[in-house]
């Protein structure tokens, strides 16, 4: 691993973002389009629904900042690596001293970045228009931030290799593998309002146990320390299969020509 | 002479049925040019691309530096570098702030100071704070090179490096190739339509057709062997001679006695 080469892709991202700061709008625009939807929509709910809903009704809110955590933490990496393919770039980036690892270490830290910039965002809005703070999630906050980023990661690397197999006509995976899991996340119900079959699936994904979570947390004030271990424990897995997918998928690259041929489109 | 800095065994690339090379070996020592010749799609971007580490080969050997390519990549890469008109610089950055990113990511030391050297050797100093996606086709290639340059490179790959300049930039880029080398030994291996290029820069030829190699020495030795006038009147009669079924035919009495070790 080579911190002057993690270095120089992040900086690269970095000169992108100040050149043309309209590419800013895309990270706080649809955040802030859900954050608006599904904040009214909580405040319609709490004014007519009485005392007898199951949980404090606001959880709505924490769900759009904590998801957009894992959503940007996954589009850090994927969209990464299509901004290399849009500017015919990949080759200079892969036949330059870059292992996979400072390659992947560097889409982490802008997925932290982009995760930073919108959830800040979001918790400031939704304290000041909703009057609803994350922040009474205390420190709970640190370990769910964490293991929606490492999740985000897993996905955006499984999404990454799966646009390098199939080429650019798969890059609206870029976008769409978070979506493919979200109905099954228990982001914005609890997993028990799955059907059973569904449920299994709910219990398979690490961030299922973050919005579980927050919810218990909203509500009582506590979390259940089960729910951190079981999180942590599916990352490590899915962190491991991505880590392996992804390297998989460039040794294969290599072997079909497929970073050339990703440069020639 | 010391080993040389390339040293590629029966190198083989297969993409399914199409065979793109087709065991080629060949040896490039310190501070030589190599021309890499032959028709579209005679496998030499393929070949070049291996040994970037970009393609990996289905047979076949490279070393670099003494080191197989394949256990050393990144402390190999570290020491060479590339510019091929198949890939462009990010457009949305600015022409230092390219250098710069490429600059950091071979560890080039006194960073600054380089990339004001890089751009004023292809004299496009005046485009250092133009963004790149705005250059024009001469330009940017001229960039590439400015790129490929960054690290001193001790392996210097080109892959058509004057295809879109005019006459006068490619005379000034072929200059600069000849420059460096003197400057600083750099070995070059370097593909090109160009029979100019060819003539002016290289040291030696290598002759591919169909992923194989036909005939590799050096220019004039080319032109005798062929018995041709010039190196486009050679190009023109391998390229055409698409059904030549065995190179060998090609082989003069000189050659073929030599292999017998005459
Ligand atoms: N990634 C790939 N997948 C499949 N076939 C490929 C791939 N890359 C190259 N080829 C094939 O290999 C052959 C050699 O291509 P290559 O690009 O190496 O030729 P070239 O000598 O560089 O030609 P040119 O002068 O046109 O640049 C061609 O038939 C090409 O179609
Ligand atoms: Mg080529």
């Amino acid at each position: 691993m080579s911190l002057s080469s993690i270095q120089a892709l992040v900086l690269r991202y970095l000169y992108l973002y100040t050149r043309t700061p309209i590419r800013a709008v895309e990270l706080l625009f649809w955040p802030l389009v859900h954050l608006l939807v599904w904040g009214y929509l909580t405040m319609f709910l709490k004014d007519n629904t009485g005392d007898d809903f199951p949980y404090e009704i606001t959880f709505l809110i924490g769900a759009v900042i904590l998801w957009d955590i894992l959503f940007r933490a996954q589009q850090g990496v994927a969209i990464f690596f299509l901004e290399d393919v849009w500017s015919r770039n990949l080759l200079n980036i892969f036949a330059a001293p870059v292992t996979n690892l400072d390659y992947l270490c560097s889409t982490y830290a802008v997925g932290m970045m982009r995760a930073a910039i919108t959830s800040c965002m979001l918790a400031v809005l939704s304290m000041i228009i909703y009057q609803f703070n994350i922040f009474v999630l205390n420190w709970t906050l640190i370990p769910f931030v964490f293991n929606l980023l490492v999740f985000g990661w897993a996905l955006g690397m499984i999404s990454t290799a799966l646009i390098v197999r199939w080429g650019p006509a798969a890059e609206t995976l870029a976008w769409a593998v978070p979506f493919f899991i979200q109905p099954f996340a228990a982001v914005y119900y609890p997993v028990d309002a799955l059907p059973e079959m569904l449920q299994w699936v709910a219990k398979s994904l690490p961030c299922s146990y973050i919005f579980e979570g927050m919810r218990d947390g909203l509500k009582t004030g506590e979390v259940d320390p089960s729910d951190l271990l079981w999180a942590t424990g599916l990352n490590v897995v899915y962190l491991a299969v991505a880590g392996v997918l992804f390297s998989r998928v460039m040794n294969k690259a290599r072997e079909k020509g497929l970073l050339t041929k990703f440069a020639s489109q | 002479m010391g080993e040389p800095v390339l040293q590629v065994t029966d190198l083989t690339k297969r993409f399914g049925k199409v065979t793109s090379v087709d065991g080629i070996s060949f040896e490039l020592p310190k501070g030589e040019i190599l021309g890499l010749l032959g028709a579209n799609g005679a496998g030499k971007t393929t070949a070049i691309n291996m040994v970037l580490g970009i393609i990996s080969p289905t047979a076949g050997r490279v070393e670099v530096f003494g080191k197989e390519l394949s256990s050393a990549r990144i402390p190999i890469l570290r020491r060479m570098n590339f510019c091929s008109t198949y890939t462009q610089l990010p457009g949305n950055l600015r022409v230092w702030q390219n250098l710069k990113v490429f600059g950091k990511l071979y560890r080039v030391k006194n960073l600054i100071q380089r990339i004001d050297e890089v751009l004023e050797m292809l004299e496009i100093s005046h485009l250092r704070n133009r963004v790149t996606g705005e250059l024009s086709a001469g330009e940017s290639t001229r960039l590439n090179l400015c790129k490929a340059l960054m690290n001193r490179p001790e392996l210097l790959l080109l892959d058509e490096p004057t295809a879109s300049l005019d006459p006068d930039i490619a005379d000034k880029v072929r200059k600069v190739v000849s420059r460096i080398r003197e400057e600083e030994n750099t070995t070059i291996l370097y593909t090109s339509h160009n029979m100019r290029d060819v003539e002016e820069v290289c040291d030696r030829v290598i002759f591919m057709h169909k992923g194989k190699i036909l005939f590799g020495g050096t220019t004039e030795e080319m032109l005798q062997h062929f018995e041709e006038e010039s190196l486009e009147d050679v190009f023109i009669r391998v390229a055409r001679g698409g059904d030549i079924e065995n190179p060998r035919d090609l082989t003069p009495p000189a050659e073929a006695d030599r292999e017998e070790g005459v």
